[in-house]
């Protein structure tokens, strides 16, 4: 019981990261119907960065983390003006919007390479200090709940901010028809910017959570979530932000309750694609998604 | 007009003339000597630092050389994929005519590469290479890095004496030469120790968590965990399972892939305890050890690792080789003399090669105590 309490633990934080990461990939998704694929090469320089602050730079983990997370944001804003803005009116844009997105990670990814180095670098020790708990002999370390936490408090924000406040308001009404909130007076390219502003930073402190916890950032980090988080807000649902975390959390469960049960990870992937397949077949759009309801 | 071109024509001949005369003059006292490393990539961390010890090895060479034999490094990147290692093979090989090949850095990508130097009749010497199947490729493969086989019983006979360990869990990763290589060893070694194995639980390469498997190993109760994996993956599984409460009682016995001061580095604290069988160790009292130490440091500003020893010492023997063939371009003759080495003085002990051409010398058992490795003494 305690183990498979501990295993539920494991998987509920590094579901909530997953979680934190895709909401990024499904905020731009949802207002643009654009795959942002240098979204994970944000991750990771949004986690470079931070260290490179910490190590470099000397600041404590509480100013870097916002210092890189709004890094990030930039990096999204940049995102916007090089790869997407000039393609927007081109018949194609959401086709060639990928590709030019593809583009964007090498390059990001190249210059992590370039400032970094091709090793794995670390946060330098003691960081972050980690209490380590013993609760009914379950471990949880200050670092996880921290983790947690943020994660949780970012999407708390994320959601009240999309909800109630004129920004968020106006992000859902692009969302729903570009023409008519132009018609409305909505500022469309200042949403479309903050927009991307918003995804980048989620994923940006997304990869400051990943390098504190396994400490453990490279420059091609980013790779061996990129093709998770797609499957996530596949999982969730298109466009949906609670159905990106509750897919995360999925995810999350699912990976480490194969590797738990077979004792290897070389299933890990394919037992969490393959119920992604099945919970297609079941419900084809996602979790919580809302069917093909906004094209009308 | 005229006279400009002749002069321009007379000049041009004279440059290729030299140019044509200078190398043989050179290379008739200079082993070509090809070096292999992985400077990016996985074995990043062990790449670098064999290539500061074969510098190391071939500046101190060559500055005592005089008017003698002399080596001409070519350094090369495999990126720790062997496809990448194929391609400067073939350069090394083919395009600048090595005489010997010292590397790869990783077993895996070895076992696709030195094929190649085989079929043409390169010598190549690992130096780091601890896998199975790696100098059974051919007469022409040697290498002075003990293997998994003779280190780890080693090991595991001193932990075993020491701890009185009765059940283990062995923790490997599974897509990878040479930490499966390694764990086929333990495997092996447990059995014919008598140590219960609790379970096995397995990695892949490039995995950063690794809670899930730790928390079942936990749940199990071993006395040790047994683990073959690269200093990456290793510095993950000892601070995760530090860090998921299970205490340092339950020590943790690494392979080869332990041995590297990036794993104090990056697992800090927690390392603290974790065994690792090994080749040398940077406290042995040989003069020549001692000074070796003594000129790393002082180069690199920062200690040896065993990957520095090891690449330092291959350089050595490589050069010994072409001195008592007396040739600095006949690859048959330099094999040859490699074969017949025996006893030569390194930095890892009286060196010869075995019958298979793999390494003899005496292996050490170590532990991390207060951020360093030291021999293992519980």
């Amino acid at each position: 019981m305690n183990l498979l309490a501990q295993q539920l633990v494991n998987g509920l934080f590094i579901g909530s990261v997953y979680g934190l990461f895709a909401v990024g990939y499904t905020l731009v998704f949802g207002v643009l119907d654009i795959l942002n694929l240098a979204h994970a090469a944000v991750f990771t320089l949004g986690g470079l960065v931070a260290l490179w602050l910490v190590q470099t730079a000397g600041m404590s983990i509480w100013l870097a983390f916002p210092l890189a997370t709004l890094f990030a944001g930039l990096l999204g804003l940049l995102l916007n003006q090089v790869a997407f803005a000039p393609l927007r009116k081109r018949a194609d844009s959401q086709f060639s919007g990928l590709i030019s997105s593809i583009a964007m990670a090498i390059i990001f990814e190249a210059v992590a390479m370039g400032v970094f180095g091709a090793r794995s670098v670390r946060f330098p020790q003691g960081t972050v200090s980690v209490h380590i708990w013993h609760i009914a002999g379950v471990t949880i370390t200050s670092l996880q709940v921290g983790i947690v936490l943020v994660a949780a408090l970012l999407m708390v924000i994320l959601t009240l901010f999309i909800q109630r406040t004129r920004i968020g308001k106006a992000i859902r009404a692009v969302a729903e028809s570009e023409r008519a909130a132009m018609l409305l007076g909505v500022n469309v390219n200042g949403i479309i910017a903050s927009t991307f502003f918003i995804s980048s930073a989620l994923g940006g402190a997304a990869g400051i959570l990943y390098g504190l916890y396994f400490d453990a950032l490279a420059p091609d980090m980013g790779r061996s979530i990129e093709l998770k988080g797609l499957a996530v807000i596949i999982l969730g649902g298109m466009g949906s932000i609670p159905g990106a975390i509750l897919g995360g959390l999925a995810f999350g469960l699912s990976e480490v309750l194969t590797v738990a049960i077979t004792g290897t990870s070389n299933l890990r992937d394919a037992v969490a694609f393959t119920m992604l397949f099945a919970i297609l077949l079941i419900r084809p759009s996602g979790l919580l998604g809302r069917g093909k309801m906004r094209e009308a | 007009m005229k006279r400009f071109h002749r002069v321009f024509i007379a000049a041009v001949v004279f440059a290729v003339l030299i140019a044509a005369a200078a190398p043989p003059a050179f290379s008739a006292e200079a082993i070509k000597m090809g070096l292999v490393f992985s400077m990016t990539g996985g074995a990043a961390a062990y790449g670098a630092t064999q290539k500061e010890g074969a510098e190391l090895a071939v500046e101190q060479i060559n500055a005592a050389a005089g008017g003698g034999l002399k080596i001409a490094p070519i350094f090369e990147d495999d990126a720790s994929v062997p496809q990448q290692g194929t391609n400067v093979y073939n350069k090394l090989i083919n395009g600048d005519k090595v005489i010997v090949v010292i590397g790869p850095t990783l077993s895996n990508t070895a076992k696709i590469t030195n094929p190649i130097a085989q079929q043409i009749g390169v010598p190549v010497l690992g130096v780091s290479n601890t896998a199975g199947g790696i100098t059974e490729i051919g007469d022409y493969i040697f290498r002075n890095s003990l293997t998994e086989a003779v280190v780890i019983p080693n090991t595991m006979k001193v932990a075993k004496e020491k701890l009185g360990l009765k059940k283990v869990v062995l923790f490997y990763g599974n897509d990878d030469a040479f930490t499966k290589s390694g764990a086929d060893v333990f495997r092996k070694t447990l059995q014919a120790e008598g140590i219960q194995i609790l379970s096995e639980q397995t990695f892949a390469k490039g995995d950063r968590d690794f809670s899930p498997q730790l928390t079942q190993i936990k749940a199990q109760n071993p006395d040790a965990i047994v683990c073959s994996a690269l200093v990456e993956e290793a510095s993950g599984i000892v601070s995760q399972a530090r860090q998921l409460g299970i205490p340092k009682t339950v020590r943790i016995i690494g392979g080869n892939g332990f041995n590297s001061p990036a794993l104090i580095k990056n697992a800090g604290e927690a390392s603290e305890g974790v065994i690792v069988g090994a080749a040398w160790n940077i406290s042995s009292t040989s003069p020549l050890n001692v000074k070796f130490v003594d000129d790393y440091t002082k180069k690199y500003n920062r200690p040896p690792d065993q990957f520095a020893a090891q690449a330092f010492a291959g350089v050595h023997i490589a050069y010994q080789a072409a001195k008592a063939a007396g040739t600095a371009d006949n690859r048959k003759a330099i094999r040859d003399a490699m074969v017949k080495m025996k006893g030569l003085d390194t930095v890892l002990g009286k060196f010869a090669f075995t019958e298979g051409r793999d390494a003899d010398h005496p292996p050490v058992v170590q532990e991390v105590k207060t951020g360093k490795f030291v021999v293992f003494s519980n």
